[in-house]
């Protein structure tokens, strides 16, 4: 009867640790596939290319983000290599001249408002240290989007409890924040939002 | 320094057309009202009242007053009376900035506010089907429930900023800040720009003899100031004491 008592409230905290910290994360997140394979590494590496040779700023200093087909065409307007997914591209994409409905990892609510210009350009951050090893993957992971949200999980960051994460996981308005703090920028609201 | 934004509105020059109305509605995606919307429901950052000088013909005379936030510097009423801290005072632009997703929708700073500046989303925002195409994407959309209010066009400010700051700057070019009331003005009747410069124009207007503020004597240093050379005009800024003096006489 004693044992029971001690163990049951401990198999009940164990049940809903678990149910919290591993069923719920699972649940909470549906995963998708992008629409085209990319590799970061193969334009990075082999073709020797930096990040804003696509990911430019236009005259009036908005960062563009990720390139039209058209500025993708510039370079692949045929078939360059042999992989089947720049095949597709060309294919279904430059030659109809449509958008490849990318699924951005990094969109930020819509009141968020995030300056590249200011933080890049006039702050000097590297890319990396927000986007981490983006640039140098050889492919696009899942996008995993918030089911309840629909936000993309990197806003959060992996981890459910925000543990154990690299330094540039994260995209919260705590993270933010806690650069902001320590560099005394922005204090008010209407700094960061729209 | 820090900048304190400010405007000055030439009453001798508002022909009351309403264009400023219509300008600050689309760039700051203020949606159309749903039907049985009125006056007091409605959502008009920018309003233009009429005023007459209360003779008869021929010698009457009419005013127009474009109101909108006064971006009070000091005691800003709504500020102190937000239990959320949805409104603050920026100080580096004396901009007062208003949070919705703070707002909890009490409503506190719509009664407080001395100049009826303030308006509260009475539903979500719905455009007719197509015209979500003509949304400002620099500008969020609030939803239903939460207050709002004129805040200068701030995302105009942030595509200054972001401009300058391709270009390497600190400091914005004044000429790429200017709120969509002021461009829209057929007469030019607005005037808006930096306060604590002494030598941009709405600094000087500011000090300007035909200058005046709405309820002054409030001490809520208001940074939309108005000029008149009609002194009955002049006295619309202060009709309220005519209220008070009756009250006080009544007792």
């Amino acid at each position: 009867m004693n044992r029971f008592r001690v163990l049951f409230p401990l198999a009940g905290l164990l049940v809903g640790l678990t149910a919290g910290w591993v069923l719920f994360p699972a649940l909470l997140y549906r995963t998708e596939e992008q629409p085209l394979q990319f590799s970061h590494a193969v334009h990075t590496d082999t073709g020797g290319m930096a990040c804003a040779d696509c990911h430019s700023f236009d005259a009036d200093g908005r960062f563009v983000g990720i390139p039209t087909t058209a500025q993708c065409a510039s370079c692949h307007a045929d078939v360059m290599g042999e992989t089947e997914n720049e095949k597709r591209f060309v294919e279904e994409y430059v030659k109809t001249n449509r958008e490849v409905p990318w699924k951005v990892y990094a969109r930020q609510p819509d009141n968020a408002y995030f300056p590249h210009a200011a933080h890049v350009t006039r702050g000097g951050i590297a890319c990396e240290r927000c986007h981490g090893p983006h640039g140098t993957m050889n492919t696009l992971r899942p996008y995993q989007v918030n089911r309840i949200t629909g936000y993309s999980r990197d806003i959060w960051g992996s981890s459910i409890g925000r543990v154990g994460m690299e330094p540039w996981e994260g995209m919260k308005m705590d993270d933010c924040v806690r650069c902001h703090r320590e560099t005394e920028r922005a204090r008010a609201c209407l700094d960061c939002h729209k | 320094m820090p900048a304190r934004y400010g405007m000055v509105i030439d009453l001798d020059r508002c022909t009351g057309c309403g264009n400023c109305t219509v300008a600050c509605a689309v760039e700051n995606n203020i949606p159309p009202g749903p039907p049985g919307v009125t006056d007091r429901t409605g959502i008009t950052w920018m309003r233009v009242y009429e005023a007459d000088n209360g003779e008869g013909f021929p010698e009457t005379q009419s005013a127009f007053v474009p109101v909108m936030c006064m971006q009070c510097e000091e005691h800003t009423p709504c500020v102190s009376v937000c239990p959320q801290n949805a409104v603050e005072v920026d100080p580096e632009t004396g901009i007062v900035g208003q949070i919705p997703e703070r707002c909890l929708g009490c409503r506190y700073c719509m009664a407080a506010c001395p100049y009826h500046a303030r308006y509260f989303n009475w539903w979500d925002p719905k455009w007719p089907e197509g015209m979500e195409k003509t949304l400002n994407p620099d500008v969020s959309p609030r939803m239903r429930g939460v207050a709002e209010k004129c805040n200068f066009c701030h995302g105009r400010l942030h595509t200054a900023r972001e401009k300058a700051a391709a270009a390497g700057n600190a400091a914005i070019d004044p000429a790429d800040y200017v709120p969509a009331c002021v461009e829209s003005c057929p007469t030019q009747a607005i005037v808006f720009g930096d306060l604590n410069d002494p030598a941009s124009e709405v600094a000087k207007l500011s000090r300007d003899e035909r200058a005046f503020r709405f309820l002054s004597r409030l001490g809520t240093e208001p940074k939309v100031s108005y000029l008149s050379s009609r002194a009955w005009v002049r006295s619309l800024a202060d009709r309220v004491l005519a209220r008070d003096q009756k009250e006080e006489a009544r007792g």
